[in-house]
This record gives C-alpha cells, structure tokens and sequence, in this order.
C-alpha cells in the first residue's frame, strides 16, 4: 500500500500557473486554509480557481495569483462578504463566472462522473444564463414515448458543465497514510466531488495516522474520503485557520474579524501581511498565538 | 393594540407567506422573516421544518435567541441533502432583496455592471435555483426607489416575465409568491404576473407608497386593504419568540 503522505509545500509546488484549482469546504468553515497561505509565496499566476468561496478567494485574488473565479458567493459567513472580494471585484482585476450554489454542485458532480453535464431547472432565466453566453440549454429529449413526462414535452434545461479541475485540495480532521480520511464536523459539503472532479488530488489534515486506523479517530461513515479520491495527505495542525473546523477548532471569530476590518484599509491590510502572512505556516500559527494572547 | 410596532406588522405579514403550505422547508432570511416563520409554526403552520443553519432539521420552535448547543436537531440534512429538498420542491424561501422589479425579479449579486459593480453584494447564491424550483418569497426591510426597481441590475432570482420566457423548463415549477417591505404586502395575482399591492401596513398611505416605488403598482388606485395587526396570542408570541427585540433593529419605519 502506498504512503501517499507528503508535505504542503510539496503540494504547492505541483500547483503551478494557469491551472484550474478546485478548494474544499464552504465560506469560512474547513477550507484548506495553509496550502492557500503557502500559494501566497508562490510565483504561481493566473490561477482559476472553482469554490464555495471563502477567504481563500479573498487571500489568493487579492495576492495577484488568480485570473479568474467560478463561484456563487465568497463570504466568511459571520460577515457576509470578503472584504478582499468586495475591492478587487469593484476594482474590477478578477474575472467571475457566477453559478447558482446547487449549480455549481451539478457542475463537480458532472466532472467527476465523467459526463459533460448535468441538466436542471436553475440558472434558467437568471444571470447565471445571461452573463455566461458560454453556458447552454439542452432540449427534453423525451418529449414522446413511456418516458416523456408532457408537463415538461418542450422544456429547454440548463445543462450545467463538468467543472473539471487540474488539482483539488480539501482539508480534514483525521486521514491516514494510505489516503483516507475522516470529516468530524457537521458537514463533509461537497470534498468528495471536488476531489473527484480532479486530476490531482490533495487532503490535509489536523492529524496522519497509521493507514487503517480511522475507525479508532470517530464514526467510519465520517470516514466518507475513501483513498480511490486522494493523491497525497499532510499533516497540518491548525490548517483550516481561522475558517470553522469542529471538533478540532471552531471558526476564530475574534480573528476572522481582526482580518475583516484590517482588509478594508490598505495600510491596516499591509500591516496585517507584515504580522501574520509575511513567513511560513509556523510563523503564521506562532503570530496568532501572540496576538491572541493580547487581546 | 397602540404598541404595535411597525416591525410587528412586518412579522405578521411575513408569517402569512407561509400559510397553507404544510410540510415543508421554510428558509427565512433576515430577523423578521426568521421570526415569522417562527410564529406561523407557533400557530396557523404547524408542520413547517426549520432548519439549524448548519445540517440539520430542529424539533420543535426556537427562539431567535436560542443557543445552537441547545437546538434539538430531528434529522440530518447536510449541504447535499438541502439541494434535494430545493429540486423536490418541498421548501418555500424568504430571501432578501436588494433590489426587486416589477415582475419580481431579485438581485442579491451586484449593483451596478456585473463586470465590474458599483456595489459588490454577496453573490447570486442559491437564487436561480430556488425561485424556478420551489415557493419563493422576498423580505425587503427599506422599501425605497432604488430598492423597488423599475428593472434589477443582475437577475438572481428570476421573475414571472423572465421565468415565463424560458419555457416550461423554468415556469413548470416557478412559484413566486409575495414581497413583504416595511410599507406593505406586493404579489402577483394579475394577468401579466406583475407585481400588485396586496395590504399597506397600518399608518402608512399608498402615496408613499407610490413615491417608493420606481414603478406603476397593480391596484394601487382600489380599496387596497390594510395589513391585519398581531391577534393578542401573536403579539404575546412575538415578544416570547423574539425576547431581545431584533425585529425592530431590521426595520425602518
């Protein structure tokens, strides 16, 4: 069995420009949130990247790494919308193709069934069909026979495309070496379309255990990343702050904040990078740690 | 009833979108909507499912000043599982709207160009799916002429004339209800599926109504009726469901 651990540097250096990068989790709750602060170091430009946004497209838009988003919203649930977002799409420097949430769903779905799309009711009518003229409508091919449904005879349908990815990266409480892992929050979302929407597929993790212990770590259904999704694993303890985690950490409120309201400002925000964002993983989780010891 | 506060006519009028609907999702957004639907469960719709906000449906009625530790979740419905309940069709939103038109159309994404906005909002999130799927209904706290739009700057959620020009696709299951602001009751009982005045809220004249609102109003020249207040069980409800009183920080009056 292979030892698919490595670290998330390594992974960052698989993550190169122009790729389409899909990113776990939901707003602000379980993103990857390291593997994104160590893409800020990068070199890496013109990034595409597919989410359920959170501050992972406020930081890396806002980092000059990415060229376009496909999303339905970037928030960080608490505070309704990042701030990040807000100035570069008033600014008018990222390039967004806006889906509806259970669209975007559909989308990953698609892809990592390996159909081009999959049909639905939304989006028709919306923004989401008019400005994307790139997106289609499909007709009701039964519209006669057993099958057809005449409520629905000359329906036109949005058909929603596989959102292919080139690399997708989840973050976990628990995987083990082989490459499973284990969601212990309220909800897994959609970590196991993203992966399987992509050609390279990366999970890090509060904590690696020994390959078929998961069991030990909480209930096996929670165990729902089986390792047929997953590349490579790393251990990263605190890698989804200041995003919610539970059980290992709920979302850091009073932080979440203190990046909000330093976001707004360019001198406030400069100095926030120059704290928290200028160093490694350790220096960021160190900086925390001080700061919150000062309020 | 002269402490009747014009927050409490609002939850009033917002708790009636639900009425009739039996077992389904009710999903409100914003204060007055969450303690409408709270109060419609509390009374005429018992059998509404409220969710937690995270992935699970709650037993029985919280408050608004509920703790999540001490929610009695009945089921579990994760992210997944609330898109099946959007495409079955067993659910009926309140979202809000930072702009709504004539034919109900609603924009929660973007003043502005959408290519590059004036105004960022927070997206077009699950809108183009709920209002073509299931029974749609919009909460709109600032009833004023940038609000009530002759025409919405991003479509999010779609509207009878837009919803109708898609095809059976789109309107089979369209169900656009009712808009609720802080100077009255709106819905669509017309023959062109554009909006109407259903009730003016107490104190209120449908000159200011008028003046509001940047486009001609269905029946704004009738009888229009007013917007019924609290019975005394409701107002008593009201303060019990809403003890810190945040339906009057989301209203202007």
């Amino acid at each position: 069995m292979a030892d698919k651990q490595t670290t998330v540097s390594a992974m960052a250096d698989e993550i190169t420009s122009g790729m389409t990068l899909g990113i776990g989790g939901w707003g602000s709750r379980r993103k990857p949130m390291a593997l994104v602060r160590e893409l800020l170091h990068r070199d890496v430009t013109d990034l595409t990247l597919v989410s359920y946004g959170g501050p992972d497209v406020g930081l890396l838009v806002d980092a000059g790494k990415v060229a376009k988003v496909i999303c339905g919203f970037v928030t960080l649930d608490s505070i309704a919308l990042d701030p990040l977002w807000r100035a570069a799409r008033q600014a008018g420097t990222v390039e967004l193709t806006e889906v509806d949430e259970g669209l975007f769903y559909l989308g990953l779905q698609a892809a990592a069934w390996r159909v081009p799309f999959l049909p639905a009711r939304s989006g028709l009518g919306s923004a989401v069909q008019s400005e994307t003229p790139a997106f289609k409508t499909v007709a009701n091919p039964y519209v006669d026979g057993p099958f057809a449904d005449p409520e629905d005879a000359g329906a036109e349908l949005f058909a929603m495309p596989a959102l292919r990815l080139d690399v997708a990266a989840i973050h976990v409480n628990v995987a083990d070496t082989a490459g499973s892992a284990m969601v212990l929050g309220p909800d897994a979302h959609f970590d196991d379309l993203f992966l399987g929407a992509a050609t390279r597929r990366f999970v890090t993790a509060e904590q690696v255990v020994p390959a078929g212990t998961l069991a030990d770590h909480g209930p096996l259904e929670r165990a729902m990343i089986h390792r047929l999704l997953t590349d490579k694993v790393a251990e990263t303890p605190g890698g989804a702050h200041f995003t919610a985690n539970p059980p290992d950490a709920q979302r850091d409120e009073a932080f979440q904040k203190h990046y909000a309201a330093s976001a707004k400002d360019s001198e406030t925000w400069a100095a926030f990078k120059e704290r928290f964002l200028a160093g490694d993983e350790a220096a960021y989780q160190s900086a925390v740690e001080t700061w919150r010891s000062e309020q | 009833m002269s402490d009747v506060t014009r927050a409490d006519i609002c939850t009033i009028a917002c708790a009636e979108a639900w009425r009739g609907d039996g077992e389904v999702m009710a999903s409100p957004f914003g204060s007055v909507p969450a303690l409408g639907a709270r109060l419609a469960k509390s009374t005429f719709a018992p059998d509404l499912v409220l969710t937690d906000g995270e992935a699970a449906l709650v037993h029985g009625i919280p408050t608004l000043a509920t703790k999540p530790a001490e929610l009695v979740r009945e089921s579990y419905v994760p992210y997944k599982t609330i898109f099946a309940i959007v495409w079955s069709g067993r659910r009926h939103i309140m979202m809000m709207a930072s702009q709504v038109d004539q034919f109900g159309n609603q924009n929660i994404a973007a003043i502005g160009d959408h290519a590059r906005p004036k105004a960022q909002l927070v997206g077009v999130r699950g809108a183009p799916g709920n209002s073509v799927n299931h029974a749609t209904s919009y909460w709109v706290p600032d009833h004023n002429p940038r609000s009530f739009v002759a025409s919405v700057d991003v479509v999010c959620g779609v509207g009878n004339d837009r919803a109708a020009a898609a095809g059976p696709g789109a309107s089979r299951f369209h169900d656009l209800r009712r808009v609720v602001s802080n100077l009255g009751v709106f819905d669509f009982a017309t023959p062109d599926g554009s909006m109407r005045i259903a009730s003016v809220h107490p104190g209120v004249s449908l000159d200011e109504v008028a003046a509001a609102t940047s486009f001609a109003l269905a029946d704004i020249d009738t009888d229009v009726p007013v917007t019924r207040e609290p019975t005394d069980t409701e107002a008593g409800l009201l303060n019990l469901l809403d003890p810190k009183g945040l339906r009057e920080r989301e209203v202007s009056a």
